[in-house]
């Protein structure tokens, strides 16, 4: 008696064992646990930006209207690169691979057009004197947060650039699964969404407005 | 030759050759041992500090002509001064909270054994886990490197806490590049956690064999795992207060520092930041630290409460809960540390009442284990002896903690020796039982031979009386009002009576740490020369105790083994024998 219960318990659940529970291989599970630990960190960076803009009453606000459409086009080009990634996991799942890999290779020209502009925004920006320790505006901090909040994001970019470079190439030569895509897809997803609260955040909430 | 890294975890060839096998290995329990061996070391040179330390606390002023060879900026004439001794003080938290008690229960111990209990052949990732060893060692050397360099260890404390830490040479010697080296050795380390982390939780989730249900779980894979979770969410904390310290020392941001600083007479030229900042992003992360540092030992305690009392564990789902419960309530306390940092009296009251609902789980597990005891047939085994140990030293830990949870006490007490006490009895001492439980329980799984149970029992009982005389009395200089960080209180009059107490404490000190040699010489001799031990020699249920002694490269020799019951089945009515092996089949039992 005791012993039927058992077995059908062994067999009943995802969770009772010999299975992956989540139904994905574990590099997948290994990505999005690394996506967690990584949001804790950008959520660091932006609660310490938070807390040291309320606690200086006089931040400035210096983005002009064509600071603001210049960081809207980056948002536009990195959006429409998850976008151009979702096309690419879709047709890596139907082992079309060419096209998975044109796919990939747009997502990575998103990407890069979102660097350059990125590059073009903090070259304007230094050219203004703002530094991580000085700005023409006022409280120093704002060019500190500036820069590390950006800086790190752009380094996950450049990352995730090189990264989907390497999957373009393993997956065209069928080296790669499809799950490899996948999985770098949840790294570029996530890179977009943390820039979905860094925009804001730092370019809109900065905007300067008129007197 | 290609390796088939990308597409199968599960390909287990015996690496050839000493470096791959022993050096770069990829093989879990060889990992697991060289984290056990860093801590090992790191442990014997924290020990050597407090040594230093206490020396001087109960003799200040004494020459000590090696300490000048040894440093002779740090003490002139072999007298240290005030700012060496808390560079010994900054080095020894820093070393034994992350590289000792960080290291050896969850790193080593769950490296070696996670994979083994729940019947897989190896971690999920293997080459990550040989990385997150090798930051680790990285980590430790750059911490030591600080020793070395001008000006010496950092004098800041293992908190960290700015502006001190954020302000330069200026701000006291060993704050120049010593504390760069600090602050970049912390943030490595957190980089070698997410990835330890992330590892432990996919294995835990994907690799368990058929059979081995969440509630089969032995209570150490628990603890591991929800300990995995405290890391992979606290340590990318850290990481990014590490990052904002080291960019406030090196390219000039002010995140830490505030305006109108002066220090050491000049006025310093940053503004906006604030230390409150860090404060609260490192106790973020340092109290579910905390926890990091003892739920391992708790796990460990569990299962050899329940192998040596020859009864299930009492309460087997109240445990595991209140592991998570622990682990869950260890994100929302942080403000305890901060009572006296300016806080709202009304989050301080909040903080307060989170901080004593960890009371509860606690309890909980208390209670439990005093349960599994009652009416136990004990074996009373070293393992056994200091897991025992491990439950009174959490108890006399946990306690002084209800005092230090309320602000209005706090008030008094913070800074002064009664919170020495308190973390050194209940995340120090308690830990390192929990430690030596695990070594003295697995060493004959690891090693294949046993360690001397005399020479263990010595160790045991010297220890335990040993850190009871060290940290009780501290309790009491708490009271007394004597301040903690201080080098030596001769100067100070209402103080004149803490002086014989603290030669009495560094006296129970040598001692203590004497009897550590005994397990330093059981443990290398025992290697070599120990009993021969059979495959299971404590007749204990779990996987680890089904396969050969050391474990065979891929564990299970290819066949996954299947689990048909839970993992303290002890004095089963009418079995056969007073254990049932997690992999046995057939019910030997008889119902009526």
């Amino acid at each position: 008696m005791a012993q039927s219960q058992t077995e059908d318990l062994t067999l009943s659940s995802a969770w009772s064992g010999g299975a992956s529970p989540y139904a994905m291989v574990s590099k997948k599970l290994g990505m999005w646990l690394f996506i967690v630990s990584d949001s804790l960190t950008f959520s660091a960076l932006l609660v310490a930006y938070s807390y040291v803009r309320v606690a200086n009453q006089d931040w400035p606000k210096p983005f002009e209207w064509a600071s603001i459409l210049g960081a809207s086009i980056m948002t536009f080009c990195l959006l429409s690169s998850s976008l151009t990634m979702v096309m690419a996991v879709a047709a890596a799942q139907r082992l079309e691979r060419k096209k998975a890999v044109v796919w990939l290779l747009a997502t990575v020209l998103g990407g890069l057009l979102f660097i350059l502009l990125h590059a073009r925004e903090w070259i304007g920006l230094i050219h203004e004197g703002v530094t991580p320790f000085a700005n023409p505006w006022g409280v120093p901090l704002f060019g500190a947060a500036f820069f590390t909040l950006t800086g790190l994001h752009m380094t996950h970019v450049t990352v995730g650039v090189l990264y989907l470079v390497v999957i373009a190439w393993g997956f065209g030569s069928a080296r790669f699964k499809p799950e490899d895509v996948e999985v770098s897809g949840l790294y570029w997803h996530f890179v977009d969404l943390v820039w979905m609260f860094i925009f804001p955040m730092v370019y809109l909430l900065s905007a300067k407005t008129v007197a | 030759m290609t390796e088939a890294v990308h597409v199968e975890p599960v390909v287990h060839q015996a690496p050839q050759g000493f470096i791959r096998k022993y050096i770069f290995s990829l093989d879990h329990k060889v990992i697991g041992i060289q984290y056990y061996l860093l801590a090992l070391f790191s442990v014997m040179v924290g020990m050597l500090l407090s040594v230093l330390m206490r020396f001087n606390l109960a003799w200040p002023g004494t020459e000590v002509p090696i300490l000048e060879t040894l440093f002779p900026v740090g003490a002139p004439g072999g007298i240290m001064t005030p700012e060496f001794y808390l560079s010994l003080m900054t080095m020894h938290g820093t070393i034994m909270v992350f590289f000792v008690l960080t290291t050896a229960p969850q790193s080593g111990f769950g490296n070696y054994f996670l994979p083994l209990q729940i019947g897989a052949p190896d971690m999920a990732f293997p080459t990550l886990n040989m990385l997150s060893f090798w930051i680790t060692f990285v980590s430790l050397l750059v911490l030591l490197a600080a020793f070395v360099v001008t000006g010496g260890a950092p004098i800041s404390g293992w908190t960290g806490y700015p502006p001190l830490s954020a302000l330069g040479e200026i701000a006291g010697p060993g704050l120049g590049t010593g504390q760069t080296l600090w602050v970049a050795s912390i943030a490595l380390f957190c980089v070698a956690s997410l990835l330890g982390a992330l590892n432990f939780i996919t294995t835990t989730i994907d690799l368990r064999t058929k059979g081995m249900s969440m509630m089969r779980l032995p209570l150490t894979v628990w603890a591991w795992f929800v300990t995995a979770i405290l890391a992979l969410l606290a340590f990318g904390v850290l990481l990014a207060a590490g990052v904002l310290l080291l960019l406030d020392r090196v390219v000039g941001t002010s995140f830490f520092i505030p305006a109108g600083l002066v220090v050491s007479d000049q006025m310093i030229n940053h503004k906006g930041g604030s230390p409150l900042l860090w404060q609260h992003l490192f106790w973020f992360f340092g109290h579910p630290e905390v926890y990091i540092a003892i739920l391992p030992g708790m796990g460990v305690t569990s299962q050899i409460l329940s192998t040596f009392a020859r009864k299930p564990i009492f309460g087997y789902r109240a445990m595991a809960y209140a592991i998570m419960a622990i682990g869950l309530v260890s994100f929302i306390v942080w403000g305890h540390h901060m009572f006296l940092s300016g806080m709202s009296p009304y989050s301080a009251m909040v903080f307060s009442l989170t901080t004593t609902a960890v009371a509860v789980p606690s309890a909980i597990k208390t209670f439990n284990w005093l349960g599994t005891l009652w009416g136990g047939r004990v074996r009373f085994t070293t393992a056994m002896l200091f897991a025992i140990g491990f439950v009174s030293l959490f108890v006399t830990g946990g306690v002084s903690g209800l005092f230090l949870n309320q602000p209005s006490v706090d008030i008094y007490l913070h800074d002064t020796y009664f919170v020495v006490a308190h973390f050194h009895m209940i995340m120090g001492v308690a830990a390192i039982f929990g430690i030596f439980a695990a070594t003295y329980y697995w060493f004959p799984k690891m090693f294949a031979r046993h360690l001397s149970e005399r020479l263990g029992k010595i160790h045991f009982w010297i220890t335990f009386v040993g850190v009871y005389s060290i940290f009780m009395p501290m309790h009491f200089l708490g009271v007394m009002g004597n301040p903690r960080r201080y080098a030596e209180f001769t100067a100070f009059e209402f103080l004149a009576d803490v002086v014989p107490i603290h030669e009495f404490i560094s006296i129970a000190a040598f001692v203590t740490i004497g009897a550590q040699l005994l397990f330093a010489v059981n443990f290398f001799w025992s290697i070599a020369r120990g009993k021969i031990a059979e495959i299971n020699p404590w007749s204990a249920t779990t996987l680890e105790w089904t396969v050969p002694s050391p474990p065979p490269h891929d564990n299970f020799g290819g066949r996954a083994p299947v689990v048909h019951r839970g993992p303290y089945e002890y004095s089963v009515p009418g079995a056969s024998r007073d254990f049932i092996l997690q992999s046995e089949p057939e019910m030997k039992v008889v119902h009526q």
